[in-house]
């Protein structure tokens, strides 16, 4: 489908006024013009991405960006080094097991011990919601939350909304269904509040142990039976369940879980014939998602969110660095 | 001993909802009269000035002299969740002594050892040690039949329980209560009914022990309810509160403000209100300061990693003061909350001002204006939620058994 541009070019404010944050830290509290720029932003990205081999850019030449993960990551991680990378960026990676997290040191010496290290962006996982806040709140550069606990991962939703948006034309006016883990997943929370503010009708659909109390006042209708969720659906999000929650505390067993709440053909089929099928990864495969499904090209846009994350990242790091290097419009 | 008289005061008397002007006079560390005009030697001129009984802070978790002489504070319920635990007579005999002469402790021993919620403590050893009654602590007795046990030793050595009302099977590792600040925020969280099924349990205990037990925090509508309804069956329990869930609930959290993170957990603006008209209504017997001074070594960390807790002792009168402003409890009825009935749940001779009792006495400017500040706290730490809050009410005087400190 084609990319019905949603925005004018011109219809963003100018300069820093698009954007005007110093970090990005949530979804929740961005305007929909914002959520909008960044995504414009992206697409030239998507394009460079794909411009072959040469898919480099210098503007962050000699910029140092720190990803400091404390809690394991794989794909985002690499998805953050990669666009710091395309865009010239001098990309270090802190890993919280390699680090003296393990030792002992309080996240804010740790935030300290960074910003002497006269960073010029720190992209931060971290596995309690606030953290990232809290360390944005002690350093001088921008700061981008790859992840906070049961928080928000905004960049997981942006890039989700980049996906519908170039799969479906428009995220506007779209029903979409997000199935799983929603109680502690932060990827629900920032795409709740991501689509709901570009005007998408959300879904949530959980097992009651793992639905968040009140999230109805964000606008979500809500559902614990999946099959009632799935009637019209234009996409069908799926989050990971994660292994220590299937022991009995929260659903009696992976088995039973799949059997109410796992996407396979025969659910689809309740969607619409055009239901787009997304998951931010990685999959537990015959867990929450059948492989089937997962790996049918015509339905599954998995692979193109992975794809969609490194340009929503690059965009993210280009406009957040901007005032630091003097870009008119932005200081 | 030479006494004081302390002249042209407004004193709060027992049963008065307000001031009444008068003059005290006070020997050998007692209040020898009150109303007749008999200055001695060492006067005091407290015009304008209000006289009320020393404040008696029913649970705090810090002795801190310097916050509790701020906050008109003379005597103080130390909990027993200390390092180490104050779950032996020799802990409990040094916190006793710690703040005499001007400040008195009185330790709460720990109902179990280490508050491992599984073997009782020696509680009547404590008890000669000085303690004046036993607690949970911070955390729930899972086990019925232990708690049980020790409501009956307690009512057989005439000792107050102090319960804390959360169920741990429900309330796990929350910080927060289910709604919508903690979904927003992403928040580990549980149904305010963990305070009510906890209530539930332990009201039938209290009945079947017979034991006097006082339900330190009692900050939802249904748990309140409860002790309400058990109060006109006429159980002996009681209750208290403190300012944080009288004044705040749980959008204070929002910006994952650690110095919000108490324990219970803040809770909804409907709850909030419902304990506003249990002050009201005489359900709320206690409001306390719960006074855990922490650094930011415990504050300064990720919301669910931080330690619950403010430093509450310097703000509690004034905060108090505002249920008087705001018409919801007199003058004399918010000095029972925050002395006279706290006395008597601990059988002390304080805690009024009437012929015989202590002579610990504060002089009060209720209209003084000020505002809250963590940064320039008296307290060992500023953590408190009402920073940069302007609040009336100071304390000017301060008199621990008849003697200026």
């Amino acid at each position: 489908m084609t990319w019905t541009q949603p925005f004018a070019a011109d219809s963003f404010p100018s300069g820093s006024g698009a954007f005007p944050h110093k970090h990005l830290l949530g979804i929740a509290g961005l305007q929909k013009w914002e959520i909008l720029y960044i995504l414009k932003e992206a697409e030239q990205w998507v394009a460079l991405n794909r411009s072959g081999p040469a898919k480099h850019d210098g503007r962050l030449s000699g910029l140092t960006i720190i990803n400091a993960f404390f809690e394991n990551s794989t794909r985002t991680l690499l998805s953050f080094e990669i666009a710091g990378k395309r865009l010239g960026a001098d990309v270090v990676n802190m890993h919280a097991a390699q680090s003296s997290v393990k030792k002992g040191e309080t996240l804010i010496d740790t935030a300290m011990t960074l910003n002497a290290m006269r960073a010029d962006a720190i992209v931060i996982r971290h596995g309690s919601s606030g953290a990232v806040q809290l360390i944005s709140s002690k350093v001088d550069c921008p700061v981008i939350n790859a992840g906070d606990g049961s928080h928000e991962h905004p960049t997981q939703a942006l890039l989700d909304s980049l996906t519908i948006m170039r799969r479906k034309g428009r995220v506007e006016g779209q029903t979409v269904v997000i199935c799983g883990d929603v109680l502690h997943s932060r990827v629900a929370r920032s795409n709740l509040f991501c689509l709901k503010t570009l005007g998408a009708e959300v879904r949530v659909v959980a097992p009651p142990a793992l639905m968040p109390s009140g999230i109805d006042a964000f606008g979500a209708q809500i559902f614990t039976n999946f099959d009632a969720a799935l009637d019209g659906a234009d996409v069908v999000m799926m989050l990971r369940l994660q292994n220590e929650r299937m022991q009995g505390d929260f659903i009696p067993s992976p088995r039973e879980y799949f059997h109410l709440y796992g996407l396979d053909e025969r659910r689809l089929a309740l969607a619409k014939p055009d239901a787009l099928v997304m998951h931010p990864g990685p999959m537990n495969r015959g867990v929450e998602i059948a492989s089937n499904v997962a790996d049918d090209v015509e339905r599954s846009a998995i692979t193109e969110q992975v794809e969609m994350g490194v340009a929503v990242r690059m965009a993210c790091l280009d406009i957040l660095t901007r005032k630091a290097r003097g870009q008119e419009g932005w200081a | 001993m030479t006494g004081i008289s302390i002249l042209n005061g407004h004193a709060i008397l027992p049963g008065a909802d307000k001031a009444e002007s008068l003059h005290l006079h006070i020997e050998n560390g007692k209040i020898a009269s009150v109303g007749k005009a008999a200055p001695i030697a060492d006067q005091l001129d407290a015009s304008d000035l209000i006289i009320a009984p020393g404040i008696i802070d029913l649970g705090v978790f810090k002795t801190d002299k310097p916050a509790f002489r701020f906050g008109g504070i003379t005597r103080a319920a130390l909990m027993p969740d200390q390092s180490p635990v104050h779950d032996d007579p020799a802990t409990v005999r040094f916190a006793a002594l710690k703040g005499k002469p001007d400040l008195w402790v009185h330790p709460l021993a720990a109902a179990t050892q280490g508050l491992n919620g599984l073997q009782m403590a020696e509680i009547a050893l404590m008890k000669e040690a000085g303690a004046v009654g036993v607690a949970t602590g911070r955390k729930w007795i899972a086990n019925s039949g232990i708690l049980l046990r020790i409501m009956r030793y307690c009512h057989a050595l005439e000792l107050p329980v102090f319960v804390h009302s959360e169920d741990a099977g429900l309330s796990g590792n929350a910080v927060a209560t289910a709604g919508e600040t903690a979904t927003l925020l992403g928040l580990s969280s549980a149904s305010s009914i963990t305070e009510a099924l906890a209530i539930s349990r332990d009201l039938l205990l209290a009945e079947e022990s017979g034991a006097h037990v006082h339900f330190r925090q009692v900050t939802t509508e249904r748990g309140l309810d409860l002790i309400r309804a058990a109060k006109t069956k006429g159980l002996r329990i009681t209750c208290g509160i403190t300012p944080g869930h009288l004044f705040l609930s749980d959008n204070a959290v929002s910006d994952f403000r650690t110095f919000a993170h108490l324990s219970p957990p803040l809770r909804s603006e409907s709850d909030r209100l419902a304990c506003i008209a249990a002050v009201a209504d005489g359900t709320i017997d206690v409001i306390a300061s719960g006074h855990d001074p922490r650094g930011p070594e415990d504050k300064r960390l990720p919301y669910s990693e931080s330690a619950p807790g403010m430093a509450g002792a310097e703000t509690l009168l004034a905060l108090s003061l505002n249920l008087v402003r705001d018409n919801v409890i007199s003058t004399g009825r918010l000095f029972e909350l925050l002395a006279a009935n706290p006395a008597k749940i601990l059988s002390l001779n304080a805690g009024q001002i009437a012929e015989g009792y202590e002579a610990d006495l504060i002089l009060i400017d209720p209209d003084a204006p000020w505002q809250v500040d963590g940064d320039r706290m008296a307290a060992l730490a500023g953590n408190t939620p009402f920073d940069r809050l302007p609040v009336q009410g100071r304390v000017r005087q301060m008199l621990k058994g008849g003697k200026v400190i």
